[in-house]
């Protein structure tokens, strides 16, 4: 049976039809709710084996990108969510969807890490771009293997940041800074715009302890399509995007 | 009682908004140098009448922390906005905030020891055991806050405050306000504010921040001391009814009311209402003439283009219905839904969904705020798409720019006119954060340049929609509910629609301030999630938008054939005051009107509700006939429908024509070396890299872009056109591209329009667009038409509209015109350069058969079809290098010729046998393939013997073969093996029957230049053979003499191309 799969909607949310089109492409069946129908019933959850919450702007993130969503989830939705991943449930947060999950301490979760938050690029601005990533570990079943991928990001606000440096070291000792942007030796990078935004430790994706929470500033369901590619009228086309690949690791780990 | 937080960045984070500013400071000439530390913050208002409790302060200061204020990159400061200092403040947070501010100030001390005397009311502070001289503080007043930095170590500073004028939309506080509301904290307002430390000569602050700093036209600054008790949003609303006397007055006197009431009526047009008026017996309320004012307007009647026009003695009635409405009726085309009647053109896409595409121009607004103005512009396109049919669903933006050298020198800025430099960066801003916010991806565009516009800069924003077959049109019912839908109703935009009737002048911002709007994406994001539920779901009859005149304008349009009535109390406000012709002619953004069956209203109003958007019932529509409006039951207007849409005296303009006398262009003589004039054509605005602005749209949100706006081997390269899916899963594509070029238009309007929309078709075809499907929009902007000159250029190009839609079967389904871009101070005038945009959508049969325009791979094969040519009149080389002379022409023969070209061109690409393709456009061949090279990051050998040296007519100039502009034309990268197939299907093609019945014959120009170099040199290099004439068919590299024309490497094209718009503040 194909795991069941919620996309949550807020307003300004507006990643979410390709989200769903991207879990449907890796087997799983989707449903896509509004925020407000979750808060009014959490057991809501009980239904699904994976949420995700996608890209956008959720409430226009004039606050900071995605204060004010981290912030309706609130404590008790956070319980919920907390619940729902010790269950063995996978929650995906996409580019705004992981500035959602950082700021309700989901990501990258437990207390150790101190003050952590996705900050202005350093290029001061919002940039689109594709960057090429590579998974680090297999601490998440969203990452399967090490190969380098390619996938596009868009964002103002995606440095990857913790008060306390020596933090973001200590995160990627534990294993959970998994995937990160490298240069084209395949090397980890802070070099722009190899990495487009200045994260420490070049992160571009992170988990908690146990895997089961993952978030990416990069939008793997906007590489689904062999022709998203950017240079696919020079090399022609591959058999799938990169990005299908991290939803369909999580369907299989889910099957 | 109001408080301010105050947000500056965490010790250690860089300043990035201060770099920025003092940058642009020196970069705009104002006399540095200039440190500028940038912070930000809330106003924050309780509802204490006296000083707040101390809970309320404490419960704020957390919240601040926890949702206001970033917790890594961020730190702090919340104080009352007092004059006075208060004594009681505690010493502990008073070292703290003392030692966070030092370390901005000193950022290299490592430590400090800080002596505060409460009494005396100052500290003594030894920074690595140095001491810094005692200053005065004041724990609890913002500038003492920034006072702590002694003068007597620092130059002289200065703090500057900066926060939105009353009734200016302010997003980023309406979201504080509610976030604050919903975690339980009683607050009666906030708005954003920014401040400066500015280290700098004093005597240029006012400068500083007239230019750099604020907007004058949205912002109220403030330098020092922060005063203030409460935000001031607006005083209650006492009725009262006004009449405007008008029945009794003279002529001279009704042009007076009209010029002060900036109705921008004529005396013509005032005659008729006073008439009418007389018949009906009383004198109109103010709010009728508004609405009068608002539908009789050149924004939304297009009453010049609509109306007579003397042309030299042969009258024209509505020249639209004459040339561009007329090419599509005698086109006649079956894949036409609906053209000239809605919001937007539609068009059948496949056998489910329609498509529809709308380009507006956003002008005068932007000229005060760039950043307001195209932000508010693409917002009302977008709006536009949603109000088209049952709703169209937007899929895509495009954004057209045309501005002056962003290299003016300040020093030639007119009165009251911002530095251009800084209206492209807030036009580009405004786009980004509109498009970006609302998930739409923003994927194509263009950039004209040209010192006219410095006063008037031009802001085209459009959007594409999909729309499900059926859905395409509407109608109200009598009874059906006037619902409004999304934003509420503040003083935005008040006499927005009169006021593009109006030419700009050095007052133009006191006079139209309240002209300015500022968008709130979000609001129209949730509106439109509502409304593809409720339009699947059937719950409403028809739609339209509230964009120039409000209310006015949409109840009145979707009521034209009924009549309506409303209750104008009823609209949400966004604060208090406002009167009720206020209400009704206020353009504030993000709302759309509904008209909505009874029985529906209550499953529309629960759907609203469940997602948070504001649905009002405001009243209802009728069979009268009638307009009648009221207030808390009064009667404020009661307006015949018929005089309102059809009562305006038809317009006769006088328009005249004399052609430029073409003058012969001097070439340079045989020998000399082009290289340095590639690199100033690759420099020129209109041809350097877009990439900066790109780069700042999200242009693959959704997932649909498989052509993207960049492309080649590092995703910089100017694609010709975009492509994307309107449907998931299905590879039928829709290109979008455009053409626009206003220095064609100074020497031949009727040209300029041919040569526009062929650039745009041929953009379209060049990724693979089937050029029997593509669609077309027109956006005119002129200077004011009551000139006879001016109108006479714009009849003339909507003769050429007409002209190449026929001829290239390509249909125009939509479009608008801007008129009076001009620009008048104390009797300087400057009028814009007549501008058309062609913007263009086209069905891609396949996305699998596209083609870039990056060169692919060494050793293929390069060839231009369309033949060399010598019309300079306007191009980039001519003005480059400093010619004015030249000409430029186009005709309807030679655009029959060149669609039987593209079709077959379009044929070979679906065979797969065109390997990278570009138009030739601005700088001619050299310039086309200088950016095919490029973009592939692979040099060419090219020998331009063979090239332009037809018809036994003497060989054209050198200058002719690489500069030449004109239409039809395209470079292509053929690989070896596909040549001959490619040549003998080029050879000839046949032309669409004539009106004789004849189908003729093309014989093509397809002339090889060269090939992608082999020995993997990056270097560009274009070489004329010049054998002895006694040699028949010489071969190119046969040992024959050669002329050099170009040699260089690509890295100096390339930076000569990205050096223009090169992202100034990228890190490293």
């Amino acid at each position: 049976m194909s795991p069941r799969a919620l996309v949550l909607r807020a307003p300004g949310t507006n990643c979410d039809e390709e989200t769903v089109v991207a879990w449907e492409r890796a087997g799983a069946s989707v449903q896509v709710g509004h925020i407000g129908r979750l808060l009014a019933d959490p057991k809501m959850l009980d239904g699904f084996q994976t949420l995700t919450i996608p890209g956008g702007f959720s409430y226009g993130d004039d606050l900071g990108a995605g204060r004010i969503f981290a912030s309706r989830l609130g404590t008790a939705l956070s319980d919920a969510l907390g619940r729902f991943r010790d269950r063995g449930g996978l929650v995906l947060g996409i580019c705004n969807g992981f500035q959602v999950l950082v700021r309700a301490g989901l990501l990258p979760g437990g207390t150790h890490a101190g003050a952590v938050t996705l900050a202005r690029n350093l290029s001061g601005k919002f940039e689109a771009r594709w960057v090429k990533l590579r998974p680090l570990g297999s601490k998440t079943p969203f990452l399967a293997d090490d190969e380098p991928i390619e996938l596009p990001v868009a964002h103002g606000e995606g440095r990857f940041l913790t008060g306390d440096p020596s933090a973001t070291e200590a995160l990627d000792r534990a294993g959970q800074i998994v995937l990160k942007y490298v240069d084209d030796q395949n090397h980890p990078t802070s070099e722009y715009p190899s990495n487009p935004n200045g994260s420490s430790m070049a992160a571009a994706g992170v988990c908690d302890a146990t895997g089961r929470v993952f978030g990416l500033m990069p939008h793997p369901e906007r590489f689904v399509d062999p022709f998203h590619h950017p240079r696919w009228t020079r090399r022609g086309p591959r058999a799938e995007g990169d990005g299908l690949r991290i939803f369909r690791n999580a369907v299989k780990s889910l099957s | 009682m109001l408080w301010h937080l105050h947000i500056v960045p965490a010790p250690g984070q860089e300043d990035l908004d201060g770099h920025r500013l003092a940058t642009e400071a020196t970069e705009l000439g104002l006399p540095g140098p200039w440190t500028i530390s940038a912070s930000r913050g809330f106003l924050i208002e309780d509802n204490s009448e006296g000083i707040s409790s101390k809970d309320w302060f404490e419960r704020l200061r957390s919240l601040a922390a926890e949702v206001l204020v970033d917790p890594v990159t961020e730190q702090f400061d919340l104080s009352p906005c007092l004059p006075r200092p208060r004594p009681t403040a505690d010493p502990r947070l008073l070292r703290a905030d003392l030692v966070l501010q030092l370390q901005r100030q000193f950022p290299d001390a490592r430590s400090f020891e800080i002596d505060v005397n409460e009494e005396a009311g100052t500290a003594r502070i030894l920074a690595d055991d140095v001491a810094i001289d005692p200053v005065e503080f004041d724990r609890w007043t913002v500038r003492s806050y920034l006072a702590l930095i002694p003068p007597s170590v620092s130059r002289p500073w200065e703090s500057v405050h900066v926060m939105p004028k009353p009734g200016v939309t302010d997003p980023v506080a309406e979201s504080a306000l509610s976030l604050l509301h919903a975690l339980g904290l009683d607050v009666a307002g906030v708005r954003t504010i920014r401040s400066y430390h500015v280290v700098g000569p004093r005597e240029a602050l006012p400068d500083l921040i007239r230019r750099v700093l604020s907007n004058d036209a949205v912002e109220h600054a403030v330098v020092g001391e922060l005063v203030l008790d409460h935000l001031g949003q607006g005083k209650p609303y006492r009725f009262e009814r006004i009449d405007v006397p008008i029945l009794a007055l003279q002529d001279d006197e009704l042009v007076r009311v009209s010029k002060e009431g900036q109705l921008a009526l004529s005396l013509d047009e005032m005659k008729t209402i006073q008439a009418h008026f007389a018949e009906v017996g009383r004198d109109p309320t103010d709010c009728e003439l508004e609405t009068i004012a608002q539908t009789w307007s050149e924004h939304c009647s297009h009453k010049t283009l609509r109306g007579l026009i003397d042309f030299d003695g042969e009258i024209i009635d509505n020249l639209l219905k004459q040339t561009i409405f007329k090419a599509t009726k005698d086109l006649n085309l079956d894949w036409l839904v609906s053209v000239f009647e809605d919001n937007a053109g539609v068009v059948r896409f496949d056998e489910n969904v329609d498509v529809c595409f709308k380009v507006e121009t956003h002008n005068h607004p932007s000229a005060i705020d760039p950043y307001g103005g195209s932000n508010t512009g693409l917002g009302g396109v977008i709006r536009d798409v949603l109000g088209t049919g049952l709703a169209g669903k937007p899929i895509a933006n495009t954004d057209v720019f045309c501005v002056a050298p962003p290299d003016t020198a300040p020093t030639d800025l007119p009165p009251g006119v911002l530095h251009p430099r800084r209206v492209l960066e807030g036009v580009v801003a405004g786009v980004r954060d509109y498009g970006n916010r609302m998930g739409i991806p923003t994927v194509n565009g263009a950039l004209a340049v040209d010192p006219k516009y410095l006063a008037n800069p031009l802001v085209f924003c459009g959007t594409v929609g999909v729309i499900p077959r059926g859905m395409s049109s509407k109608h109200v019912e009598p009874g059906d509910r006037i619902v409004a839908l999304g934003g509420r109703t503040g003083r935005d935009g008040i006499h927005g629609a009169t006021f593009s009737s109006l030419d700009l002048s050095a007052d133009s911002e006191e006079v139209s301030g309240g002209s300015v709007q500022i968008g709130n994406a979000i609001t129209e994001k949730m509106v439109l999630d509502v409304l593809i539920q409720a339009r699947d779901r059937g719950l409403y009859r028809s739609l339209t938008d509230c964009g120039a005149g409000g209310f006015s304008s949409a109840v009145g349009e979707m009521g034209a054939t009924s009549g309506a009535e409303v209750d104008l109390e009823k609209a949400p406000l966004k604060y208090e005051g406002l009167s009720y012709t206020e209400i009704w002619i206020s353009e504030a953004q993000e709302r759309m009107v509904l008209a909505v069956p009874p029985e529906k209203w209550p499953e529309l109003k629960a759907l609203c509700d469940s997602e948070d958007v504001e649905a009002t019932d405001l009243g209802r529509f009728t069979d009268t006939g009638l307009l009648t409006l009221r207030y808390q039951g009064n009667l404020v207007a009661e307006l015949s429908m018929d005089f309102l849409h059809e009562g305006r005296p038809k317009v006769t303009r006088k328009a005249s024509y004399t052609p430029r006398e073409p003058q012969t262009i001097n070439l340079p003589r045989q020998g000399y070396d082009y290289s340095a004039d590639l690199l100033k054509v690759l420099g020129h605005w209109d041809v350097a890299s877009k990439e900066w602005i790109i780069r700042q749209y999200d242009h693959e949100v959704q997932g649909r872009t498989v052509i993207k706006p960049l492309v080649g081997e590092h995703e910089d390269g100017p694609g010709d056109a975009v492509v994307i899916q309107p449907v998931r899963g299905s590879n039928v594509g829709l290109s979008i591209s455009c053409g626009i070029n206003p220095r064609y238009g100074e020497h031949d309007p009727y040209a300029m329009a041919m040569l526009c929309v062929d650039e745009a078709i041929r953009n379209a075809v060049a990724v693979g667009a089937d050029p029997d499907r593509i669609a077309l929009l027109d956006n005119f902007c002129w200077g004011n038409p009551e000139r006879p000159e001016t109108l006479g250029s714009l009849v003339m190009a909507a003769r050429g509209c007409h002209d190449a839609a026929i001829a290239y079967r390509t249909p125009f389904i939509s479009g608008k015109d801007s008129l009076y871009n001009e620009y008048d101070h104390e009797g300087r005038k400057l009028a814009i350069p007549p501008t058309l945009l062609i913007s263009a959508i086209g069905r891609v049969p396949d996305v699998r058969k596209c083609v870039t325009m990056d060169l692919k791979e060494p050793g293929n094969l390069l060839y231009v079809l369309g033949g060399a040519s010598n019309q300079f009149g306007g191009s980039v080389w001519a003005e480059v290098t400093g010619r004015k002379a030249g000409k430029i022409w186009a005709d309807p023969h030679r655009a029959v010729s060149h669609r039987a070209v593209y079709r077959a061109l379009h044929s070979l690409m679906q065979r797969g046998l065109i390997r990278s393709c570009h138009d030739v456009s601005e700088g001619g061949p050299a310039a086309a393939l200088a950016e095919m090279a490029m973009a592939g990051g692979l040099g060419v050998e090219v020998d331009l013997i063979y090239f332009g040296a037809e018809n036994g007519s003497a060989a054209a100039h050198d200058a002719s073969r690489l500069f030449g502009e004109g239409s039809g034309r395209f470079v292509l990268e053929i690989r070896p093996s596909d040549v001959s197939e490619v040549t003998s299907r080029l050879f000839e093609v046949s032309c669409d029957p004539g009106s004789d019945g004849v189908t003729r014959t093309v014989y093509t120009h397809f002339d090889k230049i060269g090939r992608v170099r082999t020995d993997g040199e990056a270097q560009f290099t274009i070489v004329r053979s010049d054998p002895p004439l006694v040699i028949q068919w010489p071969k190119p590299g046969d040992g024959h003499p050669v002329i050099p024309l170009i040699d260089l490497p690509l890295s100096t094209l390339k930076a000569a191309w990205q050096r223009p718009l090169h992202p100034a503040h990228v890190p490293g």
